[in-house]
């Protein structure tokens, strides 16, 4: 890197509380399931999830690893990698033009959802370098991306470029443009792959944990860039990670998955401060803190995440819940047990 | 020490007390940048330049910093997996007393190395998957000539008890183990020869939340059944202050600020702790606090700004932290600071929960 990109010094700032979700649904996905066909048994990835995203706001999607939550957003856009197959359920999206348009039905080679993919609805990937091709710069890649959805001729997707590289906050967009990934650090190529992403203006974006792979105080400039996008361009966001604290920080409302069951639903803050289901529950719990006494013995969760070919019976949750009763956790229901808040548990209202 | 120390044994190195068991004195560490046909020396990283600190006894130790701080080469010349380019490592060895570890001979090496332990941050990557749990665990005992056989048998079983495997297990192959049980089988190895110190590079950034819980509770519970002493690198600082006695920030290659846990997180005196401490985002989303943005990217080690590396990014900048190097220096009662500007700063640390 050399100095003419380096940027002014240190500023402060603070988000905003989180919203409400007034505003029109974009994506409206029903009870989608994908599930792997492999030699050795079925694994459901994602079993039955259902979720909205609402214009102008974020849906964090929080889970530990294998809990299908990257799966779910690579099946709203028919990128599941074989022998993945989505099995059932809806997408249905709102083009920007008013229409209706069902995604899962769509030939996922085909050329509408190709139309759909990149444009209307976006996806920035954890890694950013495994998103970037070696070979082109930047400015190739980006210009590739506006040529293709906007029929744009080469000037005008150049300056289209810049304009976008400037709007995710990397200093001197022209000489960026003309680089190639491996010359950039790592926040600003995660800057870049957000500027590719958000070329078109897309309604909708789909962050799968862009902020994993990043020091904390890239992770806060990165989250704070997100949010001021979102402000003014108004795209839903659906934001996946396995970082509470991330999602406490960007989420407006949040998904919790297990086993590729959706296990909760919530408002922010209610899912927080109130959380209804044993396995968030103990996840809050079983995390350090800053702030908090140090030294004191962490809640851990017992046991284990259980075999994807083996999904125990009934409630995914219950070998390592401590709240598991014989008889009454055998076919747990996903319930709305205050306005917004879907719960699926069978002592849902009784455990805390 | 001096009175059963052999005579290998150094005297105490300057600077140490009573409950030292490492000290560790402008310590350095340049990688050669090379060019050419000749493979000239261009320039150097300058990964760790000029680090000193103490490891007490029973301690942890934490180091944190961002990526391409110096951290992890820290931590490895502690274990002279790299020679140093300067400084010295003393560690107060049970049987030799103190001990360089740079300039030990290969004899003594060999007993250090008992003493001083790794566990490593990839739980897929450290172990050998052509190994049975109990050649894993059973290596370091094997080669030090300490057990064979059926003793050997035995104390897998008693290190896999110990780390709360099955013994039952010590035949089984590191693929069929999830992360948070191999992670267990890296500990259960690190301790095989009773080490005095461990030296934890990043052990639960690569682990769910739900079993990094369970493996730091596992890693308090060993120290305080045989007295391990930590040092504990990693970038996550809630993790960091969960399990440090005394922490450590690093920025390009030298220490910013040194002080026990509770000092550097509620009043931190470096700037660039500060803004290291506010953008740890915050599990509650009714408290989104005011952030400390910091603009650019953590310097290149092979071309550090003059002064204080920090100055490009501080926010208190003045004319003297461009041209001079702050010297890190004692505050408080084991408070330590490199800053021009630390007694004259408020800093804002974290807010105490409940």
């Amino acid at each position: 890197m050399t100095t003419e990109l380096i940027d002014p010094p240190a500023r402060t700032g603070s988000a905003e509380a989180p919203r409400p979700l007034d505003t029109p649904v974009v994506l409206d996905v029903k009870d989608l399931r994908t599930h792997f066909l492999m030699p050795g048994g079925t694994v459901r990835a994602v079993d039955g999830v259902s979720y909205t995203l609402h214009r102008g706001r974020t849906l964090g999607i929080v889970g530990e690893s294998g809990c299908g939550k990257s799966v779910t957003a690579q099946s709203v856009l028919g990128i599941v990698p074989r022998p993945g197959r989505n099995v059932g359920g809806t997408v249905t999206l709102t083009r920007r033009d008013g229409t209706n348009l069902e995604l899962t039905s769509l030939d996922p080679r085909g050329k509408v959802i190709r139309s759909v993919r990149g444009n209307e609805i976006a996806y920035i990937f954890q890694e950013p370098m495994s998103a970037l091709s070696p070979i082109h710069t930047i400015g190739h890649q980006i210009t590739e991306v506006i040529r293709l959805h906007t029929g744009a001729k080469r000037d005008e997707a150049r300056f289209r470029a810049e304009t976008v590289m400037r709007q995710v906050g990397l200093p001197r967009p022209d000489a960026v443009l003309d680089r190639y990934p491996h010359q950039l650090s790592g926040g600003m190529r995660q800057r870049a792959v957000i500027g590719i992403a958000l070329a078109c203006n897309p309604g909708i974006l789909i962050a799968d944990e862009p902020t994993t792979a990043l020091d904390v105080t890239t992770e806060a400039v990165i989250l704070d860039l997100v949010r001021s996008l979102q402000k003014e361009g108004g795209m839903a966001i659906q934001f996946i990670t396995h970082n509470l604290g991330v999602i406490a920080e960007i989420a407006d409302e949040v998904v919790v998955m297990y086993m590729g069951r959706q296990v909760e639903r919530a408002p922010v803050s209610q899912l927080f401060h109130a959380p209804q289901h044993p396995y968030t529950q103990a996840l809050l719990r079983s995390m350090p803190r800053l702030g908090h006494r140090a030294h004191e013995r962490l809640e851990a969760i017992q046991g284990m995440v259980p075999d994807p070919y083996d999904v125990p019976p009934g409630c995914a949750f219950h070998t390592r819940c401590r709240h598991y009763v014989p008889g009454t956790c055998d076919s747990p229901e996903y319930l709305e047990v205050s306005p917004r808040h879907w719960v699926r548990c069978s002592r849902a209202g009784e455990v805390a | 020490m001096a009175m059963n120390a052999p005579a290998t044994g150094g005297p105490n190195p300057p600077g140490s007390s009573e409950d030292d068991l490492l000290v560790a004195r402008d310590l350095k560490k340049w990688f050669p940048i090379r060019k050419g046909f000749w493979s000239r020396v261009v320039g150097h990283v300058k990964a760790v330049d000029g680090v000193s600190f103490n490891v007490r006894r029973g301690e942890t130790l934490g180091l944190v910093g961002e990526s391409g701080c110096g951290k992890t080469t820290t931590s490895r010349l502690v274990l002279r997996a790299y020679d140093p380019t300067g400084g010295t490592i003393h560690f107060k060895d049970r049987k030799l007393g103190w001990i360089d570890i740079p300039t030990a001979r290969r004899s003594e090496l060999r007993d250090i190395r008992r003493n001083v332990q790794m566990i490593f941050q990839d739980p897929y990557g450290s172990l050998n998957p052509r190994m049975t749990l109990r050649e894993i665990i059973g290596e370091p005992l094997l080669v030090n000539g300490i057990a064979s056989g059926s003793a050997l048998q035995d104390r897998v079983a008693e290190l896999l008890r110990l780390v709360g495997l099955h013994p039952e297990y010590m035949s089984r192959y590191p693929h069929a183990f999830s992360g948070g049980q191999r992670q267990r089988v890296g500990i259960a190895r690190a301790l095989a020869l009773e080490p005095q110190l461990v030296v934890c590079d990043e052990p639960v950034s690569a682990l769910d939340v739900s079993i990094q819980a369970q493996t730091l509770n596992l890693l308090e519970d060993l120290q305080g059944r045989l007295g391990l002493t930590y040092i504990f690198v990693a970038h996550d600082l809630s993790v960091v202050q969960h399990v440090s006695t005394r922490v450590a920030v690093m920025y390009v290659g030298r220490i910013v600020e040194l002080a026990p846990t509770a000092d550097l997180f509620f009043a931190p005196r470096h700037p660039y702790t500060e803004a290291l401490l506010s953008a740890v985002p915050t599990p509650d989303p009714d408290h989104r606090g005011t952030r400390i943005f910091l603009a650019g990217e953590v310097p290149d080690a092979s071309n550090p700004p003059t002064g204080c590396h920090f100055h490009p990014r501080c926010r208190y900048a003045v004319e003297a932290c461009r041209t001079t190097v702050p010297p890190l220096v004692e505050l408080a009662p084991g408070h330590q600071v490199a800053c021009h500007r630390a007694t004259e700063l408020s800093l804002a640390g974290v807010v105490p929960g409940s």
